[in-house]
């Protein structure tokens, strides 16, 4: 199946180098969580501070728990704030 | 003991100049700044005065902390009566003017009454006095500031200004000091053009002293900047990004206002955002963004510094736009750019500079502008109107030459300098101006972040994300993670940002401190360098009265219970898209529940329990 996987802010430099508008398309099993999503990726967890799943906020709890579906989007920031 | 208790008045109806002593009992109870200030206001104006009439005061203040050590301590405000809502005004800046103010040796500058013809003030330590604007009215902020300083042939001098916007009655002017940093919100520059001040001039070598306890001082702000450069927001994400790394959190989110707010979520958005200015483009080989900047004394250097690519049409030929200057802060780059469905980065940036060369709030400009749009695309604004312009949504070109038409008070750009309530009110539908108490609002739409609609309806100054800031909490999860789309315990939330952020900027210090700190790290700094007794149960109640003493000016001026509300869009058209798709804000649940957790009435006024406790 396949899912969007975003990085963003200073973890882009861990997407493939095809990766575009900080995005890419990845074919993954069935099953997989966020955090194997994030350790493919070599993304250290201490850096995944925001998680978010089509949107939604996935706690740290949760992260090796949720299910990645068909078509979803997971998109990751390091700690990050404005104003 | 932090303020040098000199406050400057300066009768401007006279031209009269007197220094007092500082109220040290309101000092006690209001700490600085925004608290200070506002008492200072509060006391000496009719709440129901004209903002724009000679009986208003313009109040420039620092903190007790501004000019010190301490990171980040080098903020000002300027405290006012606000003409664009009406409420009490109190506009935050950087730079290095704040600093320069303290010392020079004054805590506060109140300017009363209006001068028969435009003047600046120049001030330099002990000596101020009221100087001839002539050749400066008329000219930018930036055209001002460079004859200013060749006028003193002093390169240290700092400087704050209003342009031509101002004096064209725009009614949200900011005043922008050190060139590109500005008290920019609720048309505070408007107030001190009607008053014929076009610029103060400063230069303070007295260096700031009487801390109450240096060595205890020091200790506190070493450790403070030690958690600053230790936390990975403070220390490494707003140095590298800026404000603009929200982009793409908050479309992510879905709570990215689009289109006059019609949509949540903007799909240029990843083009215009922190990311997109470090990239190189295809134009001319750079990247947008020079460097980052910091503000005096900031260990944080959040700042943006950007160059326009020469061959981008807005300017071509236009060697005055070539250099370095402020660039796109995320409040600049979604009100201008997500807000009107512009993705257009270099028009975005010009656009910001034109903001900061001639004195306008870029985040109410660019909500006037998408209010524009939608009233064209519904016919009622039309070409003759606008002189040919053609408003519509997506347009970089209308965008970039409504800037300057506001900028200079010429044609359309009249109507646009009215902000959004006045503009949809004059063109039938005052339902478009999406505002609150008359303040367009910031980047976050409050129907994927439930408690920031709260937050907007009941700030004291309108529609503002920097009077609660619940977003730290429910988007990135500081200091604790809420979930943004439940209203449960948003009302103690929305309460206890508010209080504490009055204390914040209360002190001298800059707000996204708290990025990382707690009061728990500012109090310290604080017991410090002033005298008396500034615990942390203190400083907490001086924020909640700060809050209740804005509000009662406010109920005083005629705002009521009424006027804490939304737009009709974001209280009954749900989000279309994101995770918030389906839901409008839900205020009429969260409201009640504030009130009392305020201690006020169910009409929103503070109860006398609550006065007296506080006070007030």
């Amino acid at each position: 199946m396949k899912v969007k996987f975003k990085l963003y802010a200073t973890l882009s430099d861990f997407l493939p180098s095809e990766a575009c508008d900080h995005q890419i398309d990845a074919e993954v099993a069935a099953g997989t969580t966020p955090n194997q999503m994030i350790d493919s990726h070599g993304v250290p967890r201490r850096l995944a501070h925001l998680v978010v799943l089509n949107g939604v906020y996935v706690p740290p709890s949760e992260r090796d728990r949720a299910i990645l579906r068909d078509g979803d989007t997971l998109a990751v920031w390091p700690p990050v704030a404005g104003g | 003991m932090g303020w040098t208790r000199n406050v400057m008045r300066v009768n401007l109806t006279s031209g009269t100049i007197k220094r007092e002593p500082l109220n040290m009992d309101w000092a006690n109870q209001y700490l600085g700044q925004r608290g200070l200030a506002s008492k200072y206001l509060v006391e000496e104006i009719d709440p129901k005065v004209d903002p724009l009439s000679p009986e208003n005061k313009l109040i420039f203040t620092t903190g007790p902390l501004t000019g010190t050590m301490a990171s980040t301590g080098g903020r000002y405000s300027v405290v006012t009566k606000g003409p664009l809502t009406g409420a009490i005004a109190c506009s935050n800046s950087g730079g290095f003017l704040g600093a320069e103010l303290k010392g020079a040796g004054w805590d506060m500058i109140i300017f009363e009454g209006k001068s028969p013809k435009p003047v600046y003030l120049y001030v330099e330590n002990d000596h101020a006095e009221l100087m001839d604007a002539s050749e400066i009215w008329g000219r930018s902020i930036w055209d001002a500031d460079h004859i200013l300083h060749a006028r003193h042939q002093d390169p240290l001098i700092r400087i704050a200004a209003v342009g031509r916007a101002a004096e064209q009655g725009c009614l949200f002017s900011a005043i922008v000091n050190d060139l590109h940093r500005a008290a920019g919100r609720s048309g505070v520059g408007t107030v001190m053009a009607s008053k014929n001040v076009k610029a103060v001039v400063l230069r303070g070598t007295r260096g700031v002293g009487n801390i109450k306890d240096p060595k205890a001082f020091m200790q506190a702000v070493n450790a403070g900047k030690k958690v600053l450069a230790d936390n990975a927001v403070t220390g490494q994400g707003l140095p590298k990004y800026g404000t603009q790394v929200l982009m793409n959190v908050i479309n992510e989110i879905g709570a990215m206002p689009t289109r006059n707010m019609r949509d949540v979520q903007f799909e240029g958005a990843s083009k215009i955002s922190g990311e997109a200015m470090h990239e190189v483009r295809a134009g001319d080989g750079r990247a947008n963004l020079v460097t980052n900047a910091a503000c005096f004394g900031c260990t944080i250097a959040c700042g943006r510094i950007s160059v326009i690519d020469k061959n981008h049409y807005t300017i071509v030929n236009r060697p005055q736009y070539w250099g370095a200057s402020g660039g796109l802060e995320y409040e600049a780059a979604w009100a201008l750019g997500s807000d009107t469905g512009v993705s257009d980065l270099e028009a975005l940036t010009y656009a910001n500079f034109l903001c900061n060369e001639d004195g306008l709030d870029p985040i109410t400009l660019g909500s006037t502008i998408a209010a524009a749009m939608e009233l064209y695309e519904a016919g009622l604004i039309t070409k003759e109107h606008t002189g040919g312009l053609e408003l519509k949504f997506g347009s970089a070109e209308a965008v970039t030459r409504l800037t300057e038409l506001t900028c200079r008070g010429e044609g359309f750009g009249r109507d646009i300098g009215l902000g959004s309530r006045r503009l949809c009110e004059k063109y039938g539908r005052p339902e478009l101006s999406m505002s609150v108490k008359g303040l367009e609002f910031p980047a976050y739409d409050p129907r994927g972040i439930q408690g920031m609609g709260l937050a907007y309806a009941t700030s004291n100054r309108g529609a503002c994300h920097l009077r609660g800031y619940t977003v730290a909490s429910e988007v990135l999860g500081i200091p604790v993670k809420t979930d943004p789309l439940v209203t449960d315990g948003k009302a103690e939330l929305v309460k206890a940002f508010q209080d504490a952020t009055s204390v914040v900027d209360s002190t001298g210090l800059c707000v996204f401190t708290t990025f990382a700190w707690t009061l728990n790290d500012i109090q310290p700094q604080v017991a410090a360098a002033c005298e008396g007794d500034w615990s942390l149960e203190k400083l907490l109640e001086v924020g909640e009265r700060i809050w209740n003493m804005e509000r009662m000016f406010n109920n005083a001026a005629g705002f009521t219970a009424k006027d804490d509300t939304l737009p009709k869009r974001l209280l009954s058209e749900p989000a279309q898209t994101g995770p918030a798709k389906g839901k409008a804000n839900d205020l009429q649940k969260m409201l009640p529940e504030y009130y009392k957790v305020r201690g006020w009435t169910p009409e929103g006024e503070p109860l006398q329990a609550t006065r007296a406790r506080l006070g007030l």
